[in-house]
C-alpha cells in the first residue's frame, strides 16, 4: 500500500516548477505576474530543501524553508508596495513602459 | 468485519463519518438561520417566521426550496468561471474546517475513532489554513461581479478578514500554550480535570483571549456589528450583489457554516470542548457505555448552540461599526493585547516552570 | 499512499505552473499559483513536514498570494498586451528554461541512486511530531536569526506603508 517514492523524483518536480517559473519570469510582461514567477521559483526551491531534509533527517532543511518564507511575505508586502507606487505615477503595470528613469 | 481489511473498514467508516456530518451540519446550517430569524423576531418584539409548520419549523424547508426554483441569473459582463466558481470555494472552505473538529470523546469502533472525522496533529493550523483560503471566495466573487458596489463589498471584506486573522491567530496561542500541543483532542483534554473550573475561559484565565476571539470572529464571519461588506444602507448587498438563486444560497450557508465552524472552535478553545462542565460531579460511566458515549456529543452540540445565541443576541444589540473604526480597532486596539495576552501567558508559565 | 498522493498532487502542482505561464489575465495566473502552493504544501506533508504544510497554506496561500489577488484588484489590471519586448523574451525564455530543466533533471536522475527513497514510518500516522523539534531549533539554536528576521518584517511593514501612501 504504502510504496515509497525516490527522493529524486521530488527533485524533478521541483526542477520542472523551478523551470517554468524562469520561464514566465523571462516571458510576462506584467509586472505583477513577473512577481508572482518570482514566488513559483522560491517554492520550487522550498521542496528541495525539504526533500533535502527528509532525506538526511535533519531538521536544518525545514527550519531554512521557515525563514525563506519569512523573508518571501516581506519581500512581497515591499514589492507589491512599490508596485502600487509605479502604478500611480506610470499608469501602467507593463514593464517596458516602465523602462525610463524620468518620465 | 472480518472479511474486510483494515484499509476498507477505515475507508467505508471514514466515508459514514463525512456523510453523517455533512448532513448534520448542513441542517444545522438551515436551522440556524431559522434560529437567528426567531430569536432576533422575540428580541425586537414580534414574531418571527411562524407560518410554515409548527412554531415555523418547516420554515429552512420552504426558503430552500424558493432559492432552488429561482431563475439562476448571469449578468452578461462578468468573468464567467470565476463567478461560478467563487461560491464554490466559499462554501468549501466553510465546510471543509468541520473535518478536523473533535466532536465527542474518544470512542473507538473496529480501530476508527468515530467522533472525529480526522485527528491530525496539526489541526488548529489547519482551520486557520482553511479560514484564509475562504477569502479567496469573497475576494473573487466581488471581483468577477463587474460591479461597483460588488467590488467595493468584497475589497471591504477582504481586507477586514486578513486584518483580523492576525488577532484571531494570536488570540488563539495562548490556549496553544498552556496545552502545548496543536492537536484540538489535546487541547480538550488540557481543559478537561474540573469540569468548567478548568476551562480556559475561567481556570485558564484565557477571558482576555476568549473576548479577542469572539471580537475577531465576528469580523470574521463578517457578522453583525462587523458586518461592513454586506452593509445594505451603502453596498446594496455587498459582494454577492449580482448573485442570485443557488450561487446566492451557497454564499449564505457559508456564511451560516463559518459561524458554526467558529462556534467549534470556540468551544475546543475556551470551552472544554465535549468534556461535561459538571467535571467529576457526574460518574466517568455514567449511564452505560452508549449513553456515556452520546454525553460528549450533547455537551459539545449545547455549547456550540449556546456560543451561536451569543452571536445573535449581538447582532440584535450592537449598532454597525464605521469603516475605519472597524480597522482601527483591529490593528490598534485588539492585536497589542492579543501580544500582551501572550506575553503575560507564556510569563506565568514560565515562572510556575 | 505516498506514490498516490505523489502523483496526484505532483501533477497537480505541474498543470498548475503551466496554466500560469499560460495564462494572460494576472487573476488567472494568481489562482493557478495558488493551486501550485496548496499542493506543494500537501506535498511538504507526504515528506512529514506538517508544520510547514500548515505555514505554506497560511502564509504563501493565505496571506501572500491573497495580497497579490488584492493588489490586482485594486489596480483592475487587464490582460497583458504583447511588445516587442516579448518576442526576444519567448526566444530566450523558453530554450533556456529548458536547458535548465534538462540539466537539473540530468543532474538528479543520474544521482538517483544516492538520494535513496523516501521513509515516512510514523509520520503518516501522526505517532511522529516535528513542531516540538523545529520550535527547539527555532527558538534556542537560532534565537538570533528568528529575531532577526521579525525585525526584516517590522521594517518591511513600515517600508509598505511609506511606499504604499499618497503623496500629499
Amino acid at each position: 500500500m504504502s510504496a515509497a517514492v525516490p527522493i529524486s523524483w521530488y527533485l524533478v518536480l521541483a526542477a520542472i516548477l523551478f523551470s517554468v517559473g524562469i520561464a514566465s519570469f523571462l516571458i510576462k510582461r506584467n509586472i505583477i505576474t513577473i512577481f508572482m514567477s518570482i514566488e513559483l521559483m522560491l517554492n520550487a526551491v522550498n521542496l528541495t530543501f525539504v526533500a533535502f531534509a527528509h532525506m538526511w533527517h535533519q531538521i536544518t532543511g525545514q527550519i531554512f524553508v521557515f525563514f525563506v518564507m519569512v523573508v518571501a511575505a516581506a519581500e512581497a508586502a515591499v514589492g507589491l508596495a512599490i508596485i502600487i507606487a509605479i502604478y500611480r505615477t506610470r499608469q501602467t503595470l507593463n514593464v517596458d513602459q516602465v523602462n525610463l528613469l524620468k518620465n | 468485519m472480518s472479511h474486510l481489511t483494515d484499509f476498507q473498514t477505515f475507508f467505508l467508516l471514514s466515508i459514514l463519518k463525512i456523510v453523517v456530518v455533512l448532513v448534520i451540519t448542513l441542517t444545522a446550517v438551515a436551522y440556524t438561520v431559522l434560529l437567528e430569524r426567531k430569536v432576533l423576531g422575540r428580541m425586537q418584539n414580534r414574531w418571527g417566521p411562524s407560518r410554515v409548520g409548527p412554531f415555523g419549523l418547516l420554515q429552512p424547508l420552504a426558503d430552500g426550496i424558493k432559492l432552488f426554483l429561482k431563475e439562476d441569473l448571469m449578468p452578461l459582463a462578468t468573468e464567467r468561471p470565476l463567478f461560478i466558481f467563487a461560491p464554490i470555494i466559499a462554501l468549501t472552505c466553510a465546510l471543509i474546517s468541520i473535518a478536523v473538529v473533535p466532536f465527542g470523546a474518544v470512542t473507538h469502533i473496529a480501530g476508527v475513532d468515530m467522533f472525529a472525522i480526522s485527528d491530525i496533529n496539526i489541526g488548529l493550523l489547519v482551520i486557520l489554513g482553511i479560514t484564509s483560503i475562504g477569502v479567496y471566495g469573497i475576494a473573487l466573487s466581488g471581483w468577477s461581479s463587474n460591479n461597483k458596489f460588488a467590488l467595493l463589498g468584497s475589497l471591504r471584506a477582504t481586507s477586514q478578514v486578513i486584518s483580523y486573522e492576525l488577532a484571531l491567530g494570536l488570540s488563539l496561542v495562548g490556549v496553544v500554550l498552556r496545552a502545548g500541543s496543536l492537536r484540538l483532542r489535546d487541547i480538550v483534554d488540557s481543559q478537561a480535570a474540573h469540569g468548567a473550573l478548568s476551562w480556559n475561559l475561567f481556570g485558564g484565565f484565557q477571558f482576555i483571549a476568549f473576548f479577542i476571539y469572539l471580537m475577531a470572529a465576528y469580523a470574521e464571519t463578517n457578522r453583525a456589528p462587523f458586518d461592513l461588506p454586506e452593509a445594505e444602507s451603502e453596498l446594496v448587498a455587498g459582494y454577492h450583489t449580482e448573485y442570485s438563486s443557488m450561487k446566492f444560497a451557497m454564499f449564505f450557508m457559508a456564511e451560516y457554516a463559518n459561524m458554526i465552524t467558529v462556534a467549534c472552535v470556540a468551544t475546543l478553545m475556551f470551552l472544554g470542548g465535549a468534556t461535561s462542565p459538571l467535571g467529576n460531579l457526574l460518574p466517568a460511566n455514567f449511564g452505560g457505555p452508549i449513553l456515556s458515549a452520546i454525553f460528549p456529543v450533547l455537551w459539545f452540540v449545547a455549547k456550540v448552540f449556546a456560543f451561536l445565541l451569543l452571536y445573535i443576541w449581538v447582532r440584535a444589540t450592537l449598532p454597525r461599526f464605521r469603516y475605519d473604526q472597524l480597522m482601527a480597532f483591529g490593528w490598534k486596539f485588539l492585536l497589542p493585547v492579543a501580544i500582551l495576552n501572550i506575553i503575560a501567558t507564556s510569563l506565568v508559565l514560565a515562572l510556575r516552570g | 499512499m505516498q506514490l498516490a498522493l505523489f502523483i496526484i498532487f505532483g501533477l497537480l502542482a505541474v498543470a498548475g505552473a503551466i496554466n500560469f505561464l499560460l495564462q494572460r489575465h494576472p487573476i488567472n495566473s494568481a489562482l493557478s499559483l495558488v493551486v501550485v502552493m496548496m499542493s506543494l504544501a500537501v506535498l511538504y506533508w507526504s515528506l512529514g513536514a506538517e508544520f510547514l504544510a500548515a505555514a505554506q497554506v497560511i502564509v504563501y496561500s493565505g496571506a501572500v498570494m491573497v495580497l497579490f489577488v488584492f493588489v490586482v484588484m485594486l489596480l483592475n489590471a487587464g490582460e497583458e498586451e504583447r511588445t516587442h519586448g516579448s518576442k526576444a523574451a519567448y526566444a530566450v525564455g523558453f530554450p533556456g528554461a529548458a536547458a535548465i530543466f534538462c540539466l537539473l533533471s540530468f543532474v538528479f536522475l543520474s544521482n538517483g541512486k544516492s538520494f535513496g527513497v523516501t521513509d515516512l514510518g510514523n509520520h503518516l500516522t501522526h505517532a511522529a511530531n516535528n513542531i516540538a523539534e523545529i520550535s527547539q531549533v527555532l527558538f534556542r539554536d537560532l534565537l538570533l536569526p528568528f529575531e532577526s528576521t521579525s525585525i526584516l518584517i517590522l521594517v518591511a511593514i513600515l517600508g509598505a506603508v511609506v511606499l504604499a501612501r499618497k503623496e500629499h
